[in-house]
């Protein structure tokens, strides 16, 4: 998993069902991932984005299909990161206490990544801060250091851009890029314009 | 191990940042301890008597204090699920959890415990016999208190659900620990009480975990 490497897995998802309560959201939904590639999701409030994102990442379980990689990733390493509308950030940790505590959860990541994360997203004078001093944005952008901080080979993202600055959003959009440069994959779902092309798109809420 | 580690530095870190917070288990147990005499009245000898049981029961509350917030917080501000989502087996999160728990609860009560039994007029063979009590029942508190919490994250009243579910599991612990006073201020042996203790103690240890990360497994939203 070091940097630099690339990666070269394959996310698949197979008929995928999902449901909120009572209510189907979609079904029968195929993804096709290789390195590289970048989904961006849209479709109105309630149509199932963030549901189909929980169940990429597995955290909720679909109701029908079934995900797969291609090859299957080593056991300890990070395969996936899920940013939701939620930061993970915690307000009593300083914001290298809050990075220094998802690359032990990582087992530990080059100092390099880090470096670059923090430079990328203009965290660098905000280190010693605790993390509850900071604006939204300002966590936001922490949440997203974590991406560059931590390799993993797919991405998913809940409104990344929500609460960034233009620069912000511009030092997204070439983390996104050197993530694809790599090899990583993302599935981004998103009601704005990211800046940049995506080479697949898939609207909710809107049957074929 | 290294979501063990990660967890369990984080917890001691956030408890001491969030400074004041992470003692108030050890504060209760001693404040409702100190209650009691004020309470019973000062007959001679009613308080020795009834001082292990009452210790072990304050114990038991105490643990319970700080169960409904050991993983109702990281599932607020999102942090479980950056912990389901990464490649740290969940066993071990549980596991660092409960041990940041212990420390910071069953770990201070073992050292003002002494001190509230001279208080209540406690003979010194009781109050050893206390402290071999608390010491192996206060961890099972903990590991079987992580099963709760895993248990009733994200449910409306979460705190009430988590005692009624907890407080039936503590109740061999219960048992024995003041079986164990008991039986030292009488003189009795109390090897077969710390012994269960003991053994409650491994098979929590080797259950909790497991039981516990199956529990955060199934959370859905």
């Amino acid at each position: 998993m070091a940097p630099g490497d690339g990666f070269s897995f394959q996310f698949r998802a197979r008929g995928l069902a999902g449901a909120r309560g009572a209510r189907w959201l979609f079904e029968g939904l195929d993804l096709d991932l290789a390195p590289g590639d970048c989904l961006v999701i849209t479709g109105s409030n309630g149509t199932g984005k963030t549901t189909l994102l929980r169940i990429l990442a597995g955290l909720l379980a679909a109701e029908e299909g079934r995900v797969e990689w291609q090859p299957e990733p080593p056991g300890e390493m990070v395969r996936l990161h899920y940013l939701g509308h939620h930061n993970s950030v915690k307000g009593a940790l300083t914001v290298g206490a809050n990075l220094g505590f998802w690359r032990r959860l990582a087992g530990g990541s080059d100092a390099a990544a880090m470096a670059r994360a923090t430079a990328l997203f203009g965290l660098d004078d905000l280190l010693d801060l605790p993390a509850r001093v900071l604006s939204a944005g300002q966590k936001r952008r922490l949440a997203l250091a974590r991406l560059v901080a931590v390799p993993a080979p797919l991405w998913l993202l809940d409104e990344p851009t929500t609460a960034l600055d233009t620069a912000s959003g511009e030092a997204f959009a070439a983390a996104v890029a050197a993530h694809r440069a790599q090899g990583g994959m993302a599935v981004i779902a998103t009601h704005r314009d990211l800046g940049f092309e995506a080479t697949h798109r898939l609207r909710m809420g809107v049957t074929e | 191990m290294n979501g063990f580690w990660a967890i369990l530095a984080r917890d001691l870190h956030l408890a001491r940042a969030e400074s004041g917070g992470a003692l108030l288990a050890v504060q209760f147990f001693a404040l409702g301890v100190l209650l009691f005499p004020l309470g019973l009245g000062p007959e001679p000898g009613m308080l020795s008597r009834l001082g292990g049981g009452l210790l072990a029961v304050m114990a038991l509350l105490a643990t319970l204090l700080a169960l409904d917030r050991l993983f109702q917080q990281d599932h607020e501000d999102g942090t479980l699920d950056l912990l389901r989502t990464s490649p740290a087996p969940l066993w071990t999160v549980a596991l660092g959890k409960a041990l940041a728990h212990w420390l910071l609860t069953g770990g201070p009560i073992i050292l003002v415990a002494p001190l509230l039994g001279i208080v209540l007029q406690m003979s010194w063979p009781a109050i050893g016999g206390l402290l071999a009590a608390l010491a192996l029942g206060t961890p099972t508190l903990s590991l079987v208190g992580a099963i709760g919490a895993s248990a009733t994250i994200g449910a409306r009243r979460s705190g009430v659900l988590l005692a009624l579910l907890v407080l039936p599991l503590y109740i061999p612990v219960l048992i024995f620990m003041s079986g164990t006073v008991t039986a030292a201020e009488t003189g009795l042996a109390f090897g077969a009480h710390v012994s269960i203790l003991g053994a409650l103690l491994l098979l929590s240890l080797v259950l909790a975990p497991w039981a516990a990360a199956v529990a955060l497994r199934q959370i859905g939203e």
